[in-house]
């Protein structure tokens, strides 16, 4: 096994170099990597929070991004949120990390009675910090980061890992690295963006990063302005990119594509308007870390991936995919958490795969999650919704392969009633409306399915897969 | 079926149940510039297949994706034929 690294991300920033000629360009904000080590985006008095768990929620990446950098190292944990955090999941987030502080732009959120008794107010540029706060780092510890990942029970699970997980083997310079520009259409606070972040931060890149308030259009033209040399998104990501009239305002060296099955469509289509760029996919979950990366340009990938890095130990037991290795999640905060790993170490992946011609193909989720341009959804929670319905008996909430978010959510139902003395058009739009009231967009369901009953196994369950 | 109509029905029938403000559907209209989400558009594909039979964004592996609304009726119209 390999062995963990303590030296703070700050230092690990400073140690890969070239600090002053490279950048983090934000939507509306941007600083050299020496800006950023030498400043803060906190606003007022900074002191006081080693030991402390910190709670980031920010409204943009940019601004989370400093505050990563100005808290591993400091902070006992820090606990990163995705932009769509609602404010009862963040309470529940608060709560079950035992937070100290919430670092926050917004007043909003600030205002939620969230249990951190402390709350630090984040500017939106990083200034030069008058302190001497070396000290602060020269007693680093090594900080817990938390990664929230959806849960069937509505509230996100907190996944921990720390920068050695998370880096990998993103701590070797490579001098050409400093002519490269890294950008992703992820956001920073999820496991794939995060990646990219680290992988830039610790190899000496500059870094563009989204936002969700940018049309797709503008974020090409601005990550094509800062000359984006790597770049990396889910296949949702890039079929919408390539249905804009400037994708050509890129033109990368490198294109990685993960967080939902990568399709032969997408690979080749990719590869055509960027002929020039080698275009790969790779294999990653919040979870379990990063697993293999595949450059063949082909789907699936070829079986012995699975024995081709010693690092990395993979095998596919019960039709899953399984990994152990430095790189996964350490477990699950919380009372009551489930175990995020076997006795042997392996986290099940919970994805499907198929053996044909000595090649892997992903076929979906053994649990029956569903993944709609990357954002996952649990056929429990919008079952629990339709349910609710006066005439619903029982529901099974499915995918529907789709070409342009992957997937999308469709259900069947059965009704308590006979339904054939009324009309089922009514109907359908009546539960649809309960969905859409209750659900977000991904969710809701876009066919509704009248059928005459459902399979249950022998365990009193719905059958989930065929 | 006229395709093109049906593409316009499909269009708005989403863009209303989504709540999106839907730009006039002209030729030269930008797709992302439409008021159509990936969600949207992921509705709309779905929703043809049923009405058309058809959907060429999986039938062709290779098909260059459209970028116009104009581009998405032609790429219909030329599955179909």
């Amino acid at each position: 096994m390999q062995q963990a690294k303590t030296a703070c991300l700050k230092a690990s920033i400073v140690a890969a170099g070239s600090l002053s000629s490279r950048i983090l360009v934000g939507l509306d904000a941007k600083a050299t990597w020496e800006e950023l080590i030498h400043g803060s985006i906190f606003k007022g008095p900074t002191d006081g929070l080693h030991g402390k768990s910190v709670v980031i929620a920010t409204s943009d990446q940019f601004r989370a991004a400093a505050a990563l950098i100005e808290l591993d190292g400091v902070a006992r944990r820090i606990v990163l949120c995705p932009p769509d955090l609602s404010l009862e999941q963040l309470l529940y987030v608060a709560k079950t990390a035992e937070a100290d502080v919430l670092v926050t732009d917004q007043a909003e959120t600030a205002a939620v009675n969230h249990g951190a008794g402390r709350v630090i107010f984040c500017g939106r540029n990083v200034v030069p910090v008058k302190a001497d706060r070396v000290s602060d780092y020269a007693s680093a510890i090594e900080t817990e980061w938390i990664l929230l990942t959806s849960g069937t029970t509505g509230h996100p699970k907190l996944a921990v890992h720390t920068l050695a997980s998370l880096a990998g083997s993103a701590w070797h310079t490579d001098p050409a690295s400093a002519s490269l520009v890294w950008s992703t259409f992820y956001d920073i606070r999820r496991y794939g963006g995060l990646h990219i972040f680290l992988h830039a931060a610790l190899t000496g890149t500059s870094l563009v990063v989204s936002s969700a308030l940018e049309p797709t259009a503008d974020f090409l033209v601005r990550a094509g302005t800062h000359g984006v040399t790597n770049i990396s998104g889910t296949p949702s990501h890039w079929r919408r990119a390539l249905m804009s009239p400037l994708a050509d305002r890129i033109a990368p060296e490198y294109i990685r594509m993960s967080g939902e099955i990568v399709d032969q469509a997408i690979l080749n289509q990719v590869q055509a308007q960027y002929p020039h760029a080698r275009v790969a996919h790779t294999f990653a979950s919040t979870e379990a870390g990063v697993g293999f990366n595949v450059n063949d340009g082909l789907m699936g990938f070829p079986a012995e991936t699975l024995t081709g890095n010693p690092l990395i130990e993979m095998k596919v037991k019960d039709g899953t995919l399984r990994i152990r290795s430095t790189r996964t999640a350490v477990r699950y905060l919380g009372e009551d958490s489930p175990a995020l790993k076997d006795a042997e170490g392996f986290v099940d992946t919970g994805d499907t795969l198929e053996l044909r011609n000595g090649r892997y193909y992903f076929t979906g989720r053994r649990d029956g999650t569903i993944n709609v341009g990357g954002y996952k959804v649990h056929p429990e929670e919008v079952e629990a919704v339709i349910n609710r319905h006066p005439v619903v008996a029982m529901s099974l909430v499915k995918a529907k392969k789709n070409p342009i978010t992957g997937a999308l959510v469709v259900a069947d139902v059965v009704l308590k009633n006979s339904p054939m003395d009324c009309s089922l058009d009514p109907l359908q739009r009546d539960i649809l409306q309960l969905c859409r009231a209750e659900l977000a967009p991904h969710m809701v369901p876009t066919v509704i399915n009248i059928v005459p009953m459902l399979a249950v196994g022998e365990s009193g369950k719905l059958v989930r897969r065929a | 079926m006229d395709i093109k109509t049906e593409v316009i029905a499909q269009f708005k029938q989403v863009a209303q149940e989504h709540d999106k403000q839907l730009a006039p559907l002209t030729d030269n209209l930008a797709l992302l510039d439409s008021g159509l989400d990936s969600l949207c558009f992921a509705i709309v594909v779905a929703r043809l297949e049923n009405s058309l039979g058809k959907d060429p964004f999986s039938d062709d592996e290779d098909a260059r994706f459209p970028v116009t609304f104009g581009d998405f009726i032609r790429f219909y119209e030329h599955a179909a034929s």
